[in-house]
């Protein structure tokens, strides 16, 4: 295959967009903990400035750098390791550029304060229309991604009569049709509310709806960012590693789990929210704690995959084969680091996720330490570790320095486990979420106080990580001569598979059923009993 | 298809872990009939000063005849309206909060006395506070609401149960 046939321009492009914002958005983070633990004055200290700052930052990493980062490690997978050109280059190369308008036309509101509404967006703040116009862009140039993984694997299916898809395009694929349920709340929410109240064409919102869909959307979108980090640990890291993968269909099985389970259960955000019945919120807390499974397997696998390779070089007794492990080879080292941080974080959000613990949590800082550490520890070390997987294959050249990539990857790890903790525990202690400042005149605020210092070290940490990713991606090192992708082997060759493993048709008429039983009734009561909209508000 | 011996135990340890989660949060819910607040019921927030419960002279604490006690509350920009009230402890609290213009979130740190003020609908939260929180407490905001969110805090003292011990 040529360069060209395995989209690597396209894919190059993706990720450059990503981790460019990526870089921005990481300053605005560390202006935020300065800001917020007390240590600037003047005119960076003020509520406009925190805001705006945190709206961006919110938007840039949890929109920006995930779609960007889906799209292009997508595109590169689905065409090495199906050995096949993309569906529609044409097509795929628009996707990207109405994603990158799209974010364009939010970034005006953004940074001149017209959409300080956190990247949640909720009414009835309101913000400039662009705001919303740009953000929806931005997700249907991801739906032309989705298009073309489950074109490719339907393309290649077709010429491979009866053969298992190969498990990273099974992942990619099972990712882009969760991605196109997942998308369809906030698209609810984009065009019937907020696009046309932000125009003046609706007067009144019914922020109740909104919430509603906008639930729908905002837990599986975890697992659309969290996905390729799940796929490069199944199919990328047991070969790094220099071993075999554990078992091929149980990454299948995972898949599937996480596709059909993580839409139809996402009212567990709204645990704390009036205007749905307690029953609904019990039966997604169900959902959401059956969602635990797909994790708890992909846990057991990606281990006993790093057993096999620990052993094959030599590791002996129950431990003696983590020491043996290749912790030089980054991606080696990011999946053991994610691993670690996925262990804490799914501790965290198991609480989360209580139907009756989480009113001592809910929107305390607590939540932001939980989704920082699965996010931005977990998923995000995997894009920077499978980035540099994937370097030397995309550009051509070996990265400069072993050493400083290796660096860069603990640092991020201590970093965010430096800012995560003791946010985890400020928000025992009550520090709420989402402040710009903490004026409450009680003793409670004393206690947090050294709690904030460590935030502003982890975030200083992190910033120098991320400096290092931005040069280890840039240094040029020496051409190489590794050109190939090398997927992982099986331990067991799959010689033959059932179609549920194999294919998706049966899984959607699933999902909704799922959907409609879950969401149906909690969507149609707004339109059943009398409620009231609200008109807009400026912050 | 082909599953490891190891990996079924696996799975079925990872079933039995979920499985007992789950009943343990049902039974915690449906046992102690613990819900979180969810009563579905919509309001007319722009008309909360001129009409119904939420007008100015219904807020605050009232005794109810069984003993218990129910406190109305107007969530605005930016405080919780009484800004000051007084509630016994370990007496059954009904609160029923409404927002008079955008989305709020309200809390007392370290208890479960937490829910989000959702403009068209009215909140209420059922709870007990405990004696061994005797004192002045804040109610915090914790949903962004504005540019003064900050600043949006009230104060709950909670004083010994009536007839006290």
């Amino acid at each position: 295959m040529t360069n060209s046939d395995k989209a690597a321009g396209l894919s190059l492009a993706n990720l450059t967009v990503a981790f460019t914002f990526f870089a921005v958005a990481i300053v605005l983070g560390v202006f935020q903990v300065a800001e917020r633990a007390g240590l600037l004055s003047g005119m960076l200290d003020t509520p406009e400035m925190y805001f705006a700052s945190v709206s961006t930052h919110g938007v840039l990493m949890a929109y920006v750098l995930t779609t960007f980062c889906v799209m292009g490690f997508g595109y590169y997978t689905a065409t090495t390791g199906l050995k096949q050109a993309l569906w529609n280059k044409k097509l795929a190369w628009i996707g990207f550029w109405v994603c990158l308008t799209g974010v364009l036309m939010a970034a005006f509101p953004l940074l001149t304060g017209q959409a300080s509404v956190l990247f949640t967006f909720y009414p009835p703040l309101q913000a400039h229309p662009l705001f919303y116009i740009g953000a929806t862009l931005l997700v249907a140039g991801s739906w032309f991604w989705c298009l073309q993984m489950i074109m490719m694997t339907l393309t290649w299916k077709k010429n491979n009569p009866g053969e298992a898809v190969p498990l990273v395009q099974f992942g990619n694929t099972a990712n882009a049709i969760m991605w196109l349920w997942t998308s369809l709340g906030v698209a609810a929410e984009m065009l019937f509310q907020l696009i046309p109240w932000s125009l003046g064409l609706l007067e009144t919102i019914d922020v109740g709806l909104a919430r509603v869909f906008f639930s729908w959307t905002l837990h599986a979108i975890v697992y659309f960012w969290l996905f390729p980090a799940y796929i490069a640990m199944y199919t990328l890291l047991p070969k790094a590693a220099g071993g075999k993968l554990f078992s091929d269909e149980m990454g299948r099985v995972s898949f599937v789990m996480l596709l059909v389970i993580s839409v139809p259960i996402g009212m567990h955000h709204l645990y704390m929210d009036p205007q749905v019945g307690a029953g609904w919120k019990f039966l997604h807390m169900l959902g959401t704690m059956a969602v635990m499974m797909p994790t708890l397997l992909t846990g057991f696998t990606v281990i006993a995959s790093l057993e096999i390779a620990g052993r094959l070089r030599g590791g002996k007794g129950l431990f003696g084969w983590i020491a043996a492990l290749d912790w030089k080879n980054p991606l080696v080292l990011a999946s053991i680091l994610a691993l670690l941080m996925l262990t804490f974080g799914g501790f965290g959000g198991a609480i989360n996720a209580s139907y009756a613990m989480n009113s001592m949590v809910h929107n305390t800082q607590w939540v932001t330490g939980h989704f920082h550490l699965i996010f931005a520890g977990t998923v995000v070390i995997l894009y920077f570790g499978t980035a540099y997987h994937l370097w030397p294959q995309l550009t051509g050249r070996e990265l400069a320095s072993a050493g400083m990539v290796r660096l860069q990857l603990w640092l991020w790890f201590i970093g965010m486990l430096v800012l995560t903790l003791p946010w985890h525990y400020l928000g025992i202690l009550g520090q709420p979420r989402r402040v710009s400042s903490t004026p409450y005149d009680t003793e409670l605020v004393a206690a947090w106080g050294p709690y904030e210092i460590a935030m502003v070290i982890g975030g200083l940490i992190l910033l120098l990580s991320t400096l290092m990713l931005v040069l280890n991606l840039l240094r040029k090192g020496a051409t190489s001569s590794n050109t190939e992708v090398e997927y992982a082997e099986p331990v067991h060759p799959v010689m033959s598979i059932p179609k549920l493993l194999n294919g998706f048709a049966f899984w959607n008429v699933v999902i909704l059923v799922y959907m409609i039983s879950s969401y149906g009734y909690p969507i149609a009561q707004f339109f059943m009993m009398d409620t009231y909209g609200t008109i807009p508000w400026g912050i | 298809m082909h599953v490891d011996a190891t990996e079924k135990k696996w799975l079925y340890i990872s079933i039995a872990m979920t499985a007992f989660i789950i009943g343990l949060l049902a039974f915690h819910a449906i046992g102690n009939n613990m819900h979180p607040p969810s009563n579905v019921e919509p309001i007319n927030s722009d008309r909360l000063h001129v009409e119904g419960e939420f007008m100015e002279d219904n807020l605050g604490v009232k005794e109810m005849p069984d003993g218990s006690v129910e406190v109305r509350m107007v969530a605005a920009r930016y405080g919780f309206y009484p800004q000051e009230i007084e509630v016994p402890a370990e007496t059954p609290v009904k609160f029923r909060i409404a927002s008079a213009d955008v989305l709020h979130g309200f809390h007392v740190p370290y208890t479960n006395l937490a829910t989000m003020v959702v403009p068209g609908y009215v909140s209420e939260v059922n709870t007990e506070l405990p004696a061994a929180g005797v004192g002045t407490h804040p109610m915090l905001c914790n949903e962004y609401c504005g540019l003064g969110h900050d600043h949006m805090w009230s104060k709950i003292t909670i004083v010994p149960a009536r007839g006290g011990q």
